[in-house]
């Protein structure tokens, strides 16, 4: 069927070293912005599966506060700061809620599994704001991570180290779901969204292949946020379980396009050079620019910047 | 392949109604192991919710469906389809975005996967690629392989589906309409090549059907339907000579015009 040779193993391996490389040269705010995309980035590979199904969740911050509170929350009480006892803590507390909700959410398609999933996170989200020891609408510190019990004297440098463990995590995370899409299950994706009803008919459970789908997002969702509350040294209601961090996983999504696992990687970065430009050149109007972007992409470039990608490269576009 | 023992396909007082409709009224049909049931009625009749009822995508209001012997009524499609028996639709139902042999291929690849393959091996491996080939030359649409299904002709599309019904290697297939929406001219043609690959493939057959000379020339047993009731069921030569067939189900004049065409 594809005759081109897929580049997604090699690129993604010339990627991880390059993201490395480039996280030992750049200025710090540069390492921060690209340490934040990344992590991102991870949540937006999850919403690429849904979207590839035809699935919109508008309510992904719910995971993603999940991880971040879980990481934050271990720190406070229990002194936990490293990345390797931290990092499965965050992914199995969302695993765990993205499964449970998911005997739920894949009932409903379109506008209602789009709004559901936004009632979900609105749940979480009332909860800690109204919650004081889960540190309320101010949220709470996180302290610096360690690896295996290690840390480095200059912060700088462990800023480093967690952004190299980042890079590998997000290495991980996007060749498991590069090699989920490329086999019987991963296919199905497109075909839930082109049929539901012949998927059901050939002998597969669409409701189950949306389960599957749905707790594999939540768990990256989670990873990103424990992810982010470690880049940010912080966690807090506003910025990581309200419905814009839900919008801005799917903008992203939009602005990265579905037809690659690399691209959430590179819409994110994008994005938040976008919004870092936006803000110094219009601080009180800056979602006014990342607003027109978005439009120019919906209008120009459906299929996201991966779309540019693949046709530079000749890939085939998979939406 | 298919239990030569005993009935394949049983349905016992099955009825349905959609509030004061009866779309179903006592069917009680046994089909045996290479029979070819040609299932005809006028609109309303209740040609499709049989089927429906029978492959699992409307339950009965009462009455029971058995397969092979086992009770299906309460089972879900994709648990009938795991036991043997598939169906294509009357608008057939393929992934539009996707080539033919994609749509196949992801056949394929869920039958393998029924069959206790792991659905988490790649898709595009050597079996199902080589079966999927074999496929689209077996029912003629291999020139149509890459082509995206949204733009394929009517007729190649209800070869596609019935081709992905059959991916599974099923025992029973059950055909909605498989010529609706197909000229004249062609529906002999595409008919031709769909029951040369099911007699290869050892497969029992009911279809529904609204030409007669169809009917007549490819089915061995014919089921006439009237307001949810069976009131024919008998080989060709005999249900389409039934007065209260060519009354209710062909009409006077489409007798009158069958006739004047002679046997096909």
């Amino acid at each position: 069927m594809n005759s081109s040779r897929d580049w997604t193993v090699p690129g993604l391996t010339i990627g991880l070293i390059a993201a490395i490389i480039l996280g030992m040269l750049v200025p710090d705010w540069v390492l921060s912005v690209i340490t934040i995309s990344f992590a991102r980035a991870l949540a937006v590979i999850g919403l690429l599966v849904l979207w590839r199904a035809g699935l919109v969740s508008f309510g992904h911050a719910l995971y993603y506060g999940l991880g971040a509170y879980t990481v934050a929350l271990l720190g406070k009480y229990w002194g936990v700061h490293d990345v390797m006892l931290l990092i499965p803590a965050a992914l199995i507390v969302s695993t765990v809620c993205g499964f449970l909700l998911g005997f739920i959410l894949r009932k409903y398609r379109e506008i209602f599994f789009a709004m559901l999933s936004l009632a979900f996170s609105m749940i979480l989200y009332g909860i800690l704001v109204k919650t004081e020891s889960l540190g309320s609408t101010d949220g709470f510190n996180v302290g610096a991570p360690t690896f295996f019990g290690f840390k480095f004297e200059d912060v700088q440098d462990n800023k480093i180290a967690f952004f190299s463990f980042l890079c590998v995590l997000g290495y991980i995370a996007a060749l498991l779901v590069h090699y989920y899409l490329r086999s019987t299950l991963g296919h199905l994706t497109t075909a839930i969204r082109d049929n539901e009803i012949r998927v059901e008919y050939l002998g597969y459970s669409v409701a189950k292949a949306i389960h599957i789908k749905y707790t594999m997002s939540a768990a990256l969702a989670g990873v990103a946020g424990a992810c982010l509350a470690l880049t940010l040294s912080q966690v807090d209601p506003d910025s990581m379980v309200n419905w814009t961090a839900s919008g801005e996983l799917v903008f992203v999504t939009i602005l990265s396009g579905t037809g690659n696992v690399a691209a959430p990687f590179i819409g994110s970065m994008i994005f938040d050079l976008l919004r870092t430009y936006a803000f110094e050149w219009a601080p009180h109007a800056w979602q006014l620019i990342v607003g027109a972007f978005l439009l120019l992409i919906i209008f120009f470039l459906p299929g996201g910047v991966w779309s540019v990608i693949a046709r530079i490269f000749g890939a085939r576009r998979k939406l | 392949m298919s239990d030569q023992s005993g009935p394949l396909l049983e349905t016992r007082d099955l009825n349905k109604t959609f509030g004061a409709v009866t779309a179903a009224d006592n069917i009680n049909v046994t089909v045996v192991p290479g029979e070819i049931v040609g299932i005809i009625g006028a609109n309303g009749a209740g040609k499709t919710t049989f089927v429906n009822m029978v492959t699992g995508y409307l339950k009965p209001t009462s009455g029971t469906v058995f397969l092979r012997g086992q009770n299906i009524t309460a089972l879900a499609p994709r648990q009938i389809t795991k036991l043997g028996m598939s169906r294509s639709f009357q608008v057939p139902q393929v992934f539009l975005t996707q080539t033919a042999f994609e749509n196949l291929l992801e056949a394929a690849g869920i039958a393998d996967a029924m069959n206790g393959i792991s659905a988490l091996k790649p898709l595009h491996r050597k079996p199902l690629l080589d079966k999927v080939d074999a496929i689209l030359k077996r029912y003629r649409i291999d020139e149509y392989r890459d082509q995206e299904t949204s733009t394929l002709p009517q007729g190649i599309r209800k070869l596609l589906d019935i081709a992905m019904a059959m991916v599974s290697d099923p025992d029973v297939l059950l055909l909605d309409e498989p010529t609706s929406g197909i000229s004249v001219e062609e529906k002999f043609s595409l008919m031709d090549v769909v029951m040369e690959a099911l007699q290869e493939e050892d497969v029992t057959v009911l279809f529904i059907e609204h030409d007669m000379e169809i009917v007549e020339r490819y089915t061995t047993r014919v089921l006439a339907f009237y307001e949810g009731r069976i009131i024919a069921d008998a080989p060709p030569e005999i249900a389409l000579n039934d007065p209260e067939v060519r009354e209710f189900v062909i009409g006077d004049h489409k007798v009158g015009q069958h006739q004047a065409h002679g046997d096909r």
